[in-house]
């Protein structure tokens, strides 16, 4: 089959989201080194391109460059998650008004599958769509097309660091694909941890080429079912759907489109009580936990005369990946966006501030908050789950007090776009 | 008297709403009309009025007095739309220096200038020098009395 009538990824990736996201609403912070704290104000979780050209490392406690963000000016903010999910949900909707199949893999990033049916030119397509996202929200992104998703994140990781190519690049029928490939460390690779890099290097594998050519069955006994995978997508053979997908390190998304429209408020709660369980799994079994949960409800773009679309983001407490705890945060949020009257097509709930498990550091002065042990029982709950069917056992509805509870924020920006006490302010002179 | 002209304005916008929104039902539906469709008897929503692009919308607070005569007030909350064009005329959010800032947009064929409604504060002119981009346009102010 020749390439042009393949299906066709394109992988759209936020320029440093968080850091983008600030700077929407300081404008004066553009070309500044930026960087974003995590929860608790405790380690960097994003930077500016600026930040990283100073040498600040990803995942650096803050502590250790306090210097460099002292010797630089560096501008430090707390995360702003409620901030970061609204314009995130905007950027998927930009994408979503102007193409239909927009899967969306994490806070920042969509995979969309374009229409193969027309002649038509696909680079100046993506432009146009990236050109749409930045005028209409504001945050600048990287497109990267391919036939494979594996392929398109390669594709991305081009457009996104060469300026010549203005933010898009088209892997697909590329003569370059080799060279490209080559000059790709095959920890890049999507879904080759840290863990598999050494065994691969191991075995004289170095980079994304290496590993395309590499035999596909001595993979698989290395690296399982999921590094053929990747060999197969390497080779233009697509294979990982969005379930499939290796885990994103960044955030952890359920969301479905319903079978039929759902207007009230009780169906919508078992949906969302069933999308939270579901992503509730996938952080016990990355063996992390989440500081905050983003709840979305849509009617959909398409029904013009009575469409509604909001989101909400809670903070938790304290870092978890307990079932009960995150549907009563997931309910909370529900009762407060849903408006009756309209008829919901579609809800998601993202997780965002992943942590790995047990990582408590509590800020100094916040109470200390009383952790609910309820591992054995999670435990117990997905292997059951896991050996009967997702739905055996399945939470209802749950109540959980509201915990009085204080986290260290020393540098959080307003919540621009969510609160009303919180508007960014214009002035009328200049 | 500005004053009295816009409430007048709403009015009229909110008459035309109620009428409208049936016929539309009518129009999109496939088939028979249902008399029952639960969103035609539901209260008017500001937001189908003031905010057609969600996805697009931010609120800004205003921040001094120099748009007064433009009816726009200390402390009032605008309603700005990024994805409308800012075509000469429009009251836009502009990016000067790194700032944000609520300004009338004028352009003609020799020149580009960012006007405050206030004389005591004259035109920016926009040069090749000037640091200078739109931020979004501005579609609805909101004050509160």
């Amino acid at each position: 089959m020749p390439p042009s009538l393949k299906k066709v990824f394109a992988l759209v990736d936020c320029n440093n989201f968080y850091a983008s996201c600030e700077r929407l609403f300081r404008p004066e912070l553009n070309g500044k080194p930026v960087v974003i704290l995590s929860n608790n104000d405790g380690c960097i979780v994003a930077r500016s391109n600026e930040a990283k050209a100073l040498g600040i490392p990803m995942g650096a406690p803050l502590f250790k460059v306090k210097y460099l963000i002292a010797k630089h000016g560096v501008h430090v903010f707390s995360s702003n998650y409620a901030l970061y999910g609204d314009l995130s949900h905007r950027v998927m909707d930009v994408m979503r008004q102007m193409e239909c199949h927009v899967e969306v893999y994490s806070i920042d990033e969509a995979f969309l599958s374009l229409p193969v049916n027309k002649i038509w030119n696909r680079l100046d397509y993506v432009a146009e769509l990236r050109e749409r996202v930045r005028k209409h929200v504001g945050i600048p992104v990287s497109i990267g097309i391919a036939t494979t998703k594996t392929l398109a994140k390669i594709a991305n990781r081009v457009a996104k660091k060469n300026p010549q190519y203005q933010g898009v690049f088209d892997l697909v029928g590329n003569s370059q694909i080799d060279q490209i490939l080559q000059k790709t460390e095959v920890g890049d690779v999507w879904g080759i941890g840290r863990r598999n890099t050494e065994k691969l290097n191991n075995r004289g594998i170095y980079t994304a080429l290496d590993l395309k050519r590499a035999d596909e069955t001595s993979i698989r006994k290395q690296l399982t079912v999921v590094g053929a995978r990747t060999v197969m997508e390497l080779n233009e053979i697509p294979c990982i759907s969005l379930e499939k997908a290796p885990p994103c390190p960044k955030s952890i998304i359920t969301s479905r489109t319903f079978g039929h429209p759902i207007s009230d408020i009780e169906n919508l709660r078992e949906a969302v009580i069933s999308y939270v369980s579901i992503a509730a799994e996938k952080l016990r079994k990355q063996e992390v936990e989440a500081d905050n949960l983003n709840l979305y409800i849509t009617t959909g773009p398409f029904d013009e005369q009575s469409s509604y679309s909001n989101n909400q983001t809670i903070t938790l407490p304290r870092p978890t990946s307990s079932t009960p705890d995150l549907i009563a945060a997931a309910l909370k949020c529900l009762k407060s966006i849903y408006r009756p009257g309209y008829r919901y097509r579609k809800a998601g709930v993202m997780f965002a501030g992943i942590v790995k498990q047990g990582y408590k550091q509590q800020g100094l002065f916040a109470p200390a908050i009383p952790v609910k042990e309820d591992k054995p029982l999670m435990a117990a709950l997905d292997k059951i789950n896991g050996k009967w069917g997702r739905s055996t056992i399945q939470y209802g509805m749950t109540t959980d007090a509201e915990k009085p509870w204080s986290m260290q924020q020393a540098w959080k920006s307003p919540a621009y776009t969510t609160n009303w006490h919180e508007l960014p302010v214009v002035k009328t002179m200049s | 008297m500005k004053k009295d002209s816009s409430i007048a304005e709403i009015f009229d916008i909110d008459q035309k709403t109620t009428v409208i929104r049936p016929l539309f039902t009518c129009g999109v539906s496939a088939g028979f009309p249902s008399p029952a469709e639960d969103h035609i008897d539901r209260k008017l929503d500001l937001n189908e009025l003031l905010i057609p692009h969600p996805t697009s919308t931010f609120f800004v607070r205003v921040a001094g007095d120099s748009m007064t005569n433009a009816g726009i007030a200390h402390g009032d909350i605008l309603v700005v739309d990024r994805s409308i064009e800012a075509t000469s005329g429009k009251v836009i959010i502009a990016i000067v220096n790194g700032e944000l800032t609520v300004k009338r947009f004028e352009r003609n064929l020799t020149s580009c200038l960012l006007i405050a409604a206030n004389p005591d504060y004259p035109p920016v002119e926009i040069t090749e020098e000037t640091d200078f981009s739109v931020w979004g346009v501005v579609t609805s102010v909101i004050h509160q009395f």
